[in-house]
């Protein structure tokens, strides 16, 4: 019983993965960016959740329609500002430059909010479960699942049934070109960032919501992420999914062995995926 | 009159540049006899962080390996100091060579792994890499499991008699190890190994299609760099004489760090760490009392000097000045003689 209760919320903690990997996903599939940044990105849009949280005291849900829209507006500006400057064959600047602003995004948390753990208080609903059988379900988890699913879903309309969309994969598939046709790079990767860091808002806020966070997780975020989108397969966001699901599943059964595997499981899961698909399991293009 | 042309492997600048190093030299061994305890040990850092990104630069910037990882290997040397002293009694120095061994010997596997990623996504590959490491040494208890463990004092003692013998010859390992490692990538730059690195990371395709083997080479300068970080490793915390997976493993301290020391300084090239080193150390002494303030700037100098000047510090210098200090080229001369 333990187990089944362990691949149950297994799956539940990887939504939250998933919900870390598709803005990092999605980046990477347009401008074939990988950005180091990424995971503090999660954590500042946490410290936003935080702030507004408290500044209006609202419920961090409610918060989402104060943190969405700002780290939309700051993916834009920041990939217009920067990281435009950045692209090319080379893949030192993009990664450099993302590992600058890592530093910085920490370090200037670390200024604002100190060192010291937060948590945004969400109320009833931190505790609230559901029974299934003879199984527990937490609600927030439930929550967060079906939110993935939702943005994934949402992301999937938006690549392959939009004109945005359209802009998205014909700039992916070849920049000169969709220059040609009237579409400006710039400005259509400005957009991927701004709905990848509006993806990563919503991530913020349901970590922040879920555990405890302080300025250093961000590390940690971004390779969860990371690994979800290796596992499904470049490019695919429902294979993210499925990747995040393996990678939370391979945690909470390691956990239930001895707790002090938990991240080491998820780890070794990835690497032997890696091992056997090194391309992931359903990959879309190639790296 | 005729014209003989001779190809030259050097230039009067680094002919000058040698007798400057060579007397700088051996000032710096001198170090012990005329620096006071904290200069000493400041300087002992400084010489390990010019080993490290000497290294890295080896890495990313000649065999296109660009790794946000090396801390596995910092790390792994470290425990294998104490793991090596601690549980098979061996003397200090042994040990540090035998962690670098042992580090190259792990990083075979580690290689034939994270190989199978490309580009960035390697890049985050090697992170992984290290974070297992953290994970597997925080659950060795003998250790100290996630908190940590010193060196005991019986194993301090046996390396030299009292504390400023000890202190010395900590800083002639840290010294030695720097001039070991700036001095072996130098000759493998210019080995027959080095040309066909030179050559694979100005154009991979046209460099196989020469009949260079792209993955052995990139392979074996993997396993070189991690053993030698590996020794690097042992060092570092043969100075802190205290090892936790946290420090041990820390991505900021060993690789963010790194990769600004080169890329300010220069990446691909010999000279590049050395000044990036510098400009590290003096950005580091003139701002810690900022804290946090400090480290933002640093974030920003290296953003800055990659969008606006990729080549680094020296990379500017060698443009202006033609200037080359590690003669790692041919040049064409002409002879006066008539």
């Amino acid at each position: 019983m333990d187990f089944v209760n362990a691949l149950v919320q297994g799956t539940l903690l990887g939504g939250l993965y998933a919900l870390f990997a598709a803005g990092l996903s999605l980046i990477f599939g347009v401008m074939r960016l990988v950005n180091i940044a990424h995971g503090d990105l999660i954590v500042l849009a946490a410290y936003l959740g935080l702030t507004t949280t408290v500044a209006l005291g609202v419920h961090p849900l409610v918060a989402l329609i104060v943190v969405v829209p700002a780290m939309a507006g700051i993916g834009y500006v920041l990939q217009r500002a920067v990281l435009n400057h950045t692209l090319g064959d080379d893949i030192l600047p993009p990664l450099l430059v993302t590992f600058g602003l890592s530093v910085i995004i920490q370090n200037a948390l670390l200024e604002g909010y100190s060192a010291d753990p937060q948590k945004m208080d969400a109320g009833a609903l931190e505790t609230a479960s559901v029974a299934l059988g003879p199984l527990s379900l937490g609600v927030l988890p439930l929550l967060t699942f079906a939110i993935a699913v939702a943005v994934i879903a949402g992301l999937q309309w938006c690549f392959y049934r939009t004109p945005l969309g359209r802009a998205f994969r014909a700039t992916s598939d070849n920049q000169d070109i969709a220059q040609l046709m009237g579409l400006n790079k710039r400005h259509v990767f400005g957009l991927a960032m701004a709905l990848a860091l509006a993806v990563t808002a919503v991530a913020g806020i349901l970590l922040g919501i879920r555990t405890s966070f302080d300025p250093s997780v961000g590390g940690g975020r971004l390779i969860f992420g990371f690994e979800a989108v290796i596992i499904g397969g470049l490019g695919n966001l429902w294979g993210t999914l499925v990747g995040g699901v393996i990678l939370g599943v391979a945690q909470t059964v390691g956990a239930t062995i001895n707790p002090g595997w938990q991240l080491l499981a998820g780890h070794i899961a990835f690497l032997v995926i890696l091992a056997v698909r090194p391309n992931g399991l359903f990959p879309r293009i190639s790296a | 009159m005729s014209t003989d042309i001779r190809i030259s492997r050097t230039s009067n600048a680094a002919k000058v540049a040698a007798v400057l190093g060579a007397l700088i030299v051996v000032i710096l061994i001198a170090a012990p006899y005329w620096a006071g305890r904290a200069d000493l040990r400041l300087m002992g850092e400084i010489f390990l962080y010019l080993a490290l990104a000497s290294l890295w630069n080896l890495l990313a910037g000649y065999a296109g390996l660009v790794s946000v990882g090396q801390q596995a290997y910092v790390g792994f040397g470290g425990y294998m100091l104490f793991a090596l002293t601690i549980f098979s009694g061996l003397p200090p120095l042994v040990a540090i060579a035998l962690a670098g061994l042992l580090g190259a010997l792990i990083s075979i596997p580690v290689a034939a792994l994270i190989f199978r990623l490309r580009g960035a996504y390697f890049a985050i590959g090697t992170w992984v890499m290290a974070e297992v490491f953290r994970l597997v040494f925080a659950q060795v208890s003998a250790l100290g499991g996630g908190s940590g463990t010193s060196l005991p004092t019986d194993i301090v003692r046996s390396m030299a008699d009292g504390r400023s013998a000890r202190e010395a010859l900590s800083y002639w390992l840290a010294l030695g190890a720097a001039l070991i490692v700036v001095t072996a990538v130098y000759l493998l730059l210019r080995s027959r190994k080095g040309l066909a690195l030179t050559a694979i990371r100005d154009n991979e395709l046209a460099s196989a299609s020469l009949g260079i083997d792209i993955w052995r080479t990139k392979f074996f300068v993997y396993v070189v760099t991690s053993g030698l970080t590996a020794i690097v490793g042992a060092l570092i915390f043969l100075q802190k004489l205290r090892i936790s997976p946290d420090a041990a493993f820390s991505v900021n301290d060993w690789t963010a760090f790194v990769i600004f020391i080169v890329v300010i300084g220069g990446i691909g090239t010999i000279e590049g760490p050395i000044i990036g080193t510098i400009v590290f150390f003096l950005l580091r002494e003139t701002l810690a009392d900022l804290g946090t303030i400090y480290l933002m700037v640093l974030g920003l100098v290296a953003i800055v000097v990659m969008l606006k000047a990729p080549q680094g510090v020296w990379g500017f210098i060698r443009h202006r000045f033609d200037l080359q200090l590690f003669p790692l080229g041919y040049r064409v001369e002409r002879s006066k003689d008539s």
